[in-house]
């Protein structure tokens, strides 16, 4: 079962760039980059994958570059340059890496994201 | 052990060390006992290029003999001694200094010396021959005290003496006996054209002039008398009236001669001596003398063969055709020039506005190339030499070959016709096959090629067709010279970059509509960046600009590992007051920051976080700081010494010209970072020469020295031009820098662009210093835009809250980074080690 946390104002993420949300659930925090993607009609589109870099070890993949690599949406990482797919996750040079990829949807001009719910919360839910 | 073979060489010139070079490739060398002689103080260099010891009069630069080739190799070599004796019974040489060595195998490389005629007083002081560097250092030292200099001789040498008396700051005149200048090499309308073009150096040429005497001058030191009744005052004179083969020795031990000198030889270079060869300069085949180095290298490689029965190259002859080395005339003669061939027919193409003049010789069916003299121009010496070596058959209008190229007409000719034997490169005999194997083990660029082959590394003018053999075998081998800067644009970053500024493009949705397909990636984003930023110069974080900004350039600061970014104040020509460094000291401790002094004279404040950046700059700007631009590719540092202020050596104000420098060209972005430095004197404190443009203070203003690269392959930069004055100096810098903007790969810094360059450093010349191309003033135009528009790009950005909000690290919280951690080492912070991070896994 998913729950929706409201992130931010949807211009707080700008165009064709990407943002860290901290995400705290089941008393964990985590780091989430939001990107929004504006295809070349203007539309714009929300992804959400790990902020953390597999590769560097670090939480900046929100700082990369995005854009389209052979057709698939990507960010590149800003450290060392691997990309990953914005969609799936999977990093397009080393296909044994992927990182996990997050449910986010804009709603009445604010950016929500999908969380697993606690078991506690899933009993309440009557 | 004594079993070994005696080998003695007589001459320790570029032929005499190319013989040993061959030798030891061989790999039979050990078999030797290996003893060289020679006269000069110094081991063997390049006399090709002697006339670029005025560059940094260092013979350094010149020197041939790399990495302690005759101690590795066990080869002994008396520098400094000269051979005085043969003795053919007992088979030993005897030395000046009183040495006896016995020999079983003889090699004569003993060149040839400049021929003096016997004109009366050519014996007085301050007259000179131009053959060795001691030559060079004599003819400068006295220099100093002359106005006038004259070359008597106005043939290939003659005319690059001339050149270089003139760079000396002498009045120069050049004499010769025939009616016109290289009156060997070019045919009567190529000379006249050639002498325009000598004349526009300021040089006076004099022709039909027989030197009878050389007396003491009026007010000058001397005084040269003509035939004809004419006098001409001079300080200085040098004789370049040819050469003459140095076969004393083998005359002395009765070894056959020719009726003119000259040691004769067979195709193996034996002389007739069975123990003794004689190769270069000195020795004569079939009548000949050859008196360019391509032929010695042969004759060289011939007497290996023979001497160690290791190959089966023979000398054969060799072609004669030659280029001038001057800068800004272009001249060479190929074959025959003169169409003395019975039947020749010839075509000539004259140009009087841009002073060219072209003429092939081809045989009486049109069919085979017999020679050409080209002046003005000689882009196609490679092709039209190709043609006649290789006996190729000419096109249907062979006018053609030297006729302007209309655009999109391919010029000359079609390398692929070149067999594989054909010798592209003459100076470093290297042929096609050599090429074309080193393209076939992985080199894509000019620069490769010249390193893996040695190709174009000589006279420079094999470049153009090197450069079309390595296109063409790319092309063939499918390794497609796909230069398209991305899947998103089917252009060069050059074709991009003129794109944008001749459609006055000034955003990335712009570009792309236009030009381009998908949304982009890292690399099409961050070229585009850059380019918007060479031409507008906008600050970078405005919208929509920012989001094609690299991390480095968003945050005003390099990425670390561990995900900080680094704080470098620009620090012009690395001079700061005491204030300053204090309040650089006051800011590390206040946000903990690790301190270091960097390699390119300021400091460097580590490991501050996205969110605190804003607040250190704050604080910076407050104090009168400016960004460094550590994290653009764009001007970095200009090195400094103190100069002429303080030290003891300088000449010139090193720092003023440092700081003016730092100044004017900071916050220009381009396609690579760009460094520079300013040194007080030759001592070169600041090491200029290793950087992207180095000035080095002289007596009389600025050397410019150009594309030189420290990292990872350090490159020297070469001289551009000396003697500036400020102003020029300036002038110069701003055309180079824009042209390099415009012309550059992405990511490739000035010493590759210009290793890749057709026509190299004289092509760039005369871009830059002539202006070749009519482009300098809009290159001027185009810096003082950049100039003017220049903005501390973290003071505008402290100064707006719209463009501070994404520093913060999360979008939805004021916390830190959690990942970020540092520890305590030498007294400073710096990253927790990784393996002492447990990165908690969050699935
Ligand atoms: C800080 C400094 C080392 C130091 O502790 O002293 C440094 C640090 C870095 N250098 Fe450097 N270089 C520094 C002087 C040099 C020098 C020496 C100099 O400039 O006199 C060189 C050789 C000279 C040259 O460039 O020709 C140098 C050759 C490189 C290279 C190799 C360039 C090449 O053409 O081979 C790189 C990699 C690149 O640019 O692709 C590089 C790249 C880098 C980067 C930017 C790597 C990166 O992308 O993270 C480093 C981060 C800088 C930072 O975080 O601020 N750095 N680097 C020096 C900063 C000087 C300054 O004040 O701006
Ligand atoms: C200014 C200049 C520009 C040139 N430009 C070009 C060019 O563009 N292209 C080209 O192809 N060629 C050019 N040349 C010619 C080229 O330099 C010569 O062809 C080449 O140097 C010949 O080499 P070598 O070893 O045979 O003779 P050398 O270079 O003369 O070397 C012979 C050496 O032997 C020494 N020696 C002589 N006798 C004795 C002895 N008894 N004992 C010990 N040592 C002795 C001499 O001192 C000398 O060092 C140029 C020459 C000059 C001077
Ligand atoms: S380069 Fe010359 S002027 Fe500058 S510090 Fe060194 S010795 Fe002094
Ligand atoms: S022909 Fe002289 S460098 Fe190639």
């Amino acid at each position: 079962m998913k729950k929706w946390l409201t992130i931010c104002h949807k211009d707080d993420i700008l165009p064709n760039m990407g943002r860290c949300a901290l995400i705290t659930a089941q008393d964990q925090q985590r780091q989430v980059a939001i990107f929004n993607i504006v295809d070349r009609q203007g539309n714009e589109q929300f992804y959400a994958i790990d902020n953390f870099c597999p590769f560097s070890k670090t939480n900046t993949l929100s700082r990369g570059i995005t854009g389209d690599i052979n057709g698939q949406l990507v960010v590149a990482s800003p450290l060392y340059k691997q990309h990953f797919n914005l969609k799936t996750g999977q990093c397009i040079e080393d296909n044994t890496v992927a990182v996990n990829t997050y449910s986010v949807r804009c709603d009445n001009e604010h950016i929500l994201i999908a969380i697993n719910k606690s078991a506690e919360e899933q009993s309440n839910d009557h | 052990m004594s079993t070994k073979i005696k080998l003695v060489v007589i001459g320790n010139g570029p032929v005499g060390h190319k013989f040993l070079e061959e030798l030891v490739a061989t790999g039979k060398h050990n078999a030797y006992q290996i003893t060289v002689f020679g006269e000069e103080p110094l081991p063997a260099y390049d006399r090709v290029q002697l006339t670029r010891w005025f560059e940094t009069r260092q013979a350094q630069t010149l020197n041939l003999v790399k990495d302690n080739f005759y101690q590795k190799n066990n080869i002994t070599l008396y520098s400094n001694e000269k051979i005085i004796q043969i003795d053919r019974a007992q088979q030993v040489v005897i030395s000046n200094s009183g040495k006896q060595l016995p020999y079983d195998k003889l090699i004569l490389a003993t060149g040839s010396y400049p021929f003096v005629p016997p004109v009366k007083g050519h014996d007085r002081e301050n007259i000179f021959v131009y053959r060795t560097i001691a030559d060079l250092e004599k003819i400068t030292a006295a220099a100093q005290q002359s106005k006038i200099g004259t070359v008597i001789g106005g043939g290939l040498l003659g005319l690059e003496a001339a050149k270089a008396l003139k760079d000396l700051g002498l009045k120069t005149h050049v004499v010769e006996f025939a009616p016109r200048l290289m009156a060997v090499q070019i045919d009567d309308g190529g000379g006249k054209m050639l002498r325009k073009k000598i004349e526009n150096l300021g040089v006076c040429v004099h022709t039909q002039k027989n030197t009878q005497s050389i007396t003491a001058g009026e007010t000058t030191t001397h005084q040269m008398n003509f035939a004809d009744g004419e006098i001409l005052a001079t300080d200085i004179i040098v004789f370049s009236a040819g050469i003459r083969p140095r076969d004393e020795l083998a005359r002395q031990a009765a070894l056959a001669i020719g009726e003119r000198g000259g040691v004769v030889i067979n195709n193996h270079c034996l002389t007739s001596d069975n123990n003794i060869y004689a190769i270069g300069e000195v020795a004569l085949w079939d009548n000949k003398i050859f008196g360019l180095i391509a032929p010695g290298n042969a004759m060289a490689q011939a007497a290996v063969d023979h001497l160690t029965q290791s190959g089966t190259r023979e000398f054969k002859g060799a072609d004669m055709s030659t280029k001038l080395k001057l800068m800004g005339v272009d001249v060479a003669s190929i074959g025959d020039a003169h169409g003395n061939s019975p039947n020749a027919r010839s075509y000539t193409y004259v140009n009087d506005r841009e002073e060219i003049y072209k003429k092939i010789v081809v045989s009486h069916d049109d069919k085979h190339l017999l020679g050409a003299v080209l002046i003005g121009d000689a882009a196609e010496y490679g092709s039209l030499l190709q043609f006649m070596l290789n006996k190729m058959t000419l096109p249907s209008e062979p006018e053609s070959l030297i006729l302007p190229q209309l655009e999109g007409s391919s010029a000359g000719i079609g390398v692929d016709a070149l067999p594989d034997s054909a010798q592209i490169c003459s100076c470093m005999n290297v042929t096609k096959a050599d090429v074309v194997q080193a393209v076939q083990a992985g080199a894509t660029d000019m620069a490769t090629i010249k390193s893996a082959t040695k190709a174009a590394t000589g006279c420079g003018g094999c470049s153009a067709l090197v450069t079309q053999v390595l296109n063409n075998e790319l092309e063939k081998q499918g390794i497609s010279v796909n230069t398209d800067l991305c899947e998103h644009f089917a252009y060069t970053r050059q074709a991009l970059y003129h794109l944008i500024r001749i459609e006055k493009i000034k955003d990335f949705t712009t570009l792309m509509s236009k030009h381009g397909s998908g949304l982009g990636c890292d690399i099409c984003k961050a070229t585009a960046a850059s380019i918007f930023a060479s031409c507008w110069n906008e600050h970078i974080l405005n919208k929509p600009l920012h989001a094609l900004q690299d991390t480095n350039d968003y945050y005003m600061g390099n990425m670390q590992k561990d995900g900080t970014y680094s704080v470098v104040p620009r620090v012009a020509g690395g001079e700061i007051t005491p204030e300053k460094l204090i309040v650089l000291g006051q800011v590390a401790k206040k946000y903990n920051l690790y301190t270091k002094i960097t390699g390119g004279q300021r400091v460097d404040l580590f490991g501050a976080r996205s969110e605190q950046l804003p607040d250190i700059w704050q604080e910076l700007v407050a104090a009168g700081f400016e960004t460094g631009h550590a994290y653009g590719k764009s001007l970095r540092t200009v090195k400094s010494c103190v100069g002429s202020t303080w030290c003891r050596y300088g000449v010139q104000d090193s720092m003023a010209m440092a700081i003016l420098l730092e100044n004017r060209y900071k916050g220009l972005r381009s396609p690579h970072k760009l460094k520079m430095a300013v040194s007080g004197c030759t001592r070169e404190c600041a090491e200029a020469q290793s950087k992207d443009v180095g000035v080095i203070a002289t007596e009389k203003g600025w050397n410019l020295y150009v594309c030189g690269n420290g990292g990872m392959k350090p490159r020297h930069a070469d001289l551009f031009a000396s003697d500036l004055d400020d102003v020029t100096l300036i002038k110069y810098i701003d055309r180079l820098f824009m042209f390099y903007i415009r012309t550059a790969d992405r990511l490739q810094r000035t010493s590759v662009w210009l290793d890749n360059m057709e026509g190299g450093l004289s092509y760039l010349k005369s871009v830059i210093v002539e202006d070749k191309l009519g482009i300098a003033n809009e290159l001027e135009q185009e810096m003082t835009q950049v100039i003017a528009s220049y903005q501390c790009e973290w003071k505008t950005t402290i100064e707006d809250p719209e463009k501070l909000k994404r520093f913060t690290h999360f979008v939805n919280s004021q916390q830190s980074d959690d990942n970020i951690r540092f520890i305590q080492e030498r007294e400073q912070i710096r990253p927790k080690p990784l393996q002492e991070i447990t990165i908690i896994e969050v699935n």
